[in-house]
């Protein structure tokens, strides 16, 4: 007879890119128990939560809308991660790219679109930088803990905001706590006609795009790689560590900041304090789903984005409170986080 | 002056109960080696099961203890994912955080329904050992879970400092696999500190929807449960220092809660996010002095 026994070992490279398909049947398996406390049948649930969205071009579009954001948060934190960063401050760095949208948007009032939008893409991601700046020279001068700091700064820039549009940036016409509406050569524009689908979208890709290059194809993301397995070793090798993880920090707080002056430039057309709303804790969401490599990233942003879309259609129609989009992505987080323990183990014949 | 500071005194021990909770929760998880951020969740979860069982119960103490077990078992949870499994400790916080919001949420609207009145229960009632006594009745009067939560104070440094059970702790916090080498169960002791933890952070959620606004909210927590990450580093990791931590931020939250009253204007948001600032500033000063445990986010994995 057959005999097999666990050993602690890696596990074949095919086995772990399989973990998130195996999560997604888990974690569904275990949000059915939600569905039947709120009294709908799974089956229809599923139907309208996974497949109705993808059927009708309307709401495809409103998934690629939604994951937008998604992508950038997800490939920010997915780039700090790979050089054993620990940026949970994407949150707040989107904050800032916001607010730099806004403020770009009031400042340059009758400027073209060929000056306004690239200013715009580069003043979210600046913002970005400047905001993860802190606790990334704190890390490498005075090694404070990155996880405090960045998730301490994310509350900060909250009541920065709160405190903007109750204050000097409240809106003069309608008084309410929102900026100013930005100026027409500072928003992006609609990728497809009468759609919410803008700019952003591309953005996002080209972002990917981007780091997957760094990442995969550069010195410099093979340093970072080399530092986030290990950064004795990496030291050992030669890499100057706190610069590798200095450039990490920052690029990641800069791709947080391009979500969100996507969400201002491309959607909301002024600064509201409910903007991001965990866009960015979503995307430590993304990046673990996501195996931290960037097409992983975008495959899962893309699901992430059709969870919020299916959240709200199976919603509407079964009447299942909105919040099991929430409950989903959490689960699914920690079935997969639990199931990477797999990849520790090899099954061998005893 | 003298109503204003009885009444700032007063307002200071209420504001501070629920982040001492919080905060001596996270201590009990932090000193056994293990950063628990999902505390915002659990103190969300605690205020929701509270309130509920409360509410469909009649009974504010079977809410308030349903709600420290509720706590328990997601210490259960966050010790399978990080102590049994190894897991990645702030993401799986994170994750737990983000859990119990949405199942919080999804059960209150199940529950409540979304009536245009939000319902409230008749919150525990003040304390007055002193009666209408000048300056002492005011500040004495208070609820019940706030005398628990000052009483808690010395009893967790007794706990961590004098007892076996406390030094078990420590030492799983400081130095795994030495304590695994004298024969304790790693496993079992972090799981436990887990579950006191969770147990505490709930009971704090729990006092804000019972004592203090009897209803539960969608912005009940307010990143109270960040604010005792905060205390954590400024307490030092040790039970004396959350309660000037936790009496210092009540006490300028509440500062500045009666100056804007007063009329006085001030971006009020500077002083909510003072407590943030000043623990990174702390953090900045005391850089590597800063004596957290050693083990603090690492996992112990047992060969």
């Amino acid at each position: 007879m057959l005999r097999l026994r666990l050993e602690r070992a890696p596990a074949p490279l095919w086995f772990r890119s399989l973990i998130p398909v195996i999560a997604v049947p888990v974690t569904f398996l275990l949000t059915t128990i939600l569905i039947l406390w709120a009294g709908a049948d799974p089956l229809r649930a599923y139907y309208e939560f996974l497949i109705k969205p993808l059927a009708s071009r309307v709401s495809l579009i409103e998934v690629l809308v939604k994951s937008t954001p998604l992508l950038l948060t997800g490939a920010s934190v997915a780039f700090a991660f790979s050089a054993g960063y620990w940026n949970i401050g994407a949150e707040g760095q989107l904050y800032a790219g916001a607010i730099a949208g806004a403020w770009l948007g009031m400042v340059l009032k009758d400027v073209s679109p060929v000056i306004g939008i690239p200013l715009m893409i580069a003043g979210g991601f600046l913002a970005g930088v400047l905001w993860a700046l802190g606790p990334a020279l704190l890390k490498v001068r005075l090694n404070v803990d990155e996880v405090v700091t960045t998730l301490l700064l994310n509350s900060v820039i909250v009541f920065l905001v709160s405190y903007l549009l109750n204050g000097p940036w409240r809106d003069p016409v309608s008084m309410w706590p929102q900026s100013a509406t930005i100026a027409d050569g500072t928003v992006f524009f609609k990728l497809i006609p009468r759609s919410r689908l803008h700019l952003g979208f591309l953005v996002a890709l080209v972002a990917i795009g981007v780091e997957w290059y760094v990442l995969k194809r550069t010195a410099l993301g093979l340093r970072m790689r080399a530092v986030g397995l290990g950064k004795d070793a990496a030291r050992f090798a030669g890499i100057n560590v706190n610069r590798t993880m200095l450039t990490a920090a920052l690029v990641s707080g800069g791709i947080a900041g391009l979500a969100g002056v996507g969400e201002v430039a491309g959607i909301h057309f002024h600064l509201i304090e409910s903007i991001s709303d965990g866009l960015g804790y979503s995307g430590i969401i993304i990046a673990t789903l996501g195996g931290l490599h960037p097409f992983g990233v975008g495959l899962a942003a893309l699901f992430i984005g059709l969870i919020d879309t299916g959240a709200q259609t199976v919603s509407q129609a079964l009447n299942v409170p909105v919040y099991l989009g929430t409950v989903v992505q959490a689960a699914l987080l920690l079935v997969t986080l639990s199931l990477f323990v797999l990849q520790n183990y090899r099954i061998r014949r005893a | 002056m003298e109503t204003f500071l009885i009444g700032l005194i007063a307002a200071t021990l209420r504001v501070a109960t629920p982040l001492i909770f919080g905060t001596l929760g996270e201590l009990f998880s932090e000193r056994a080696g293990v950063l628990n951020l999902g505390i915002e969740g659990t103190m969300f979860l605690g205020a929701f099961v509270g309130f509920s069982v409360a509410s469909l119960s009649g009974s504010l103490w079977l809410g308030f203890f349903a709600a420290v077990l509720a706590g328990m078992l997601s210490g259960v949870l966050m010790s399978l994912l990080t102590v049994r499994l190894g897991v990645n400790q702030h993401v799986s916080g994170l994750g737990i955080t983000l859990l119990w919001t949405g199942i919080s949420l999804f059960g209150f609207r199940l529950i409540f329904g979304e009536p245009s009145i939000p319902p409230s229960i008749d919150p525990f009632k003040a304390l007055t050992p002193f009666g209408q006594t000048p300056v002492l009745g005011p500040i004495f009067e208070q609820h019940i879970l706030t005398y628990v939560s000052l009483l808690l104070i010395p009893l967790v440094w007794w706990v961590i400092r004098r007892t076996r059970f406390g030094l078990d702790i420590r030492a799983v916090g400081e130095n795994p696999e030495a304590a695994d080498a004298a024969g304790l169960d790693v496993y079992r002791i972090r799981t436990l500190a887990l579950m006191i933890g969770g147990g505490l952070m709930a009971a704090g959620g729990a006092f804000l929807s019972l004592a203090q606004l009897g209803a539960f909210t969608y912005g009940i927590i307010a990143g109270r449960g960040w604010v005792c990450i905060a205390l954590i580093i400024f307490a030092n990791w040790e039970a004396a220092g959350v309660l000037w931590g936790a009496l210092i931020f009540g006490g300028v939250a509440s500062l500045q809660l009666r100056l804007q009253t007063m009329g006085f204007k001030l971006p009020y948001e500077l002083f909510l996010a003072l407590p943030y600032l000043v623990t990174i500033l702390a953090l900045m000063i005391a850089g590597r002095n800063v004596s957290a445990p050693a083990s603090l986010l690492k996992a112990y994995r047992r060969e």
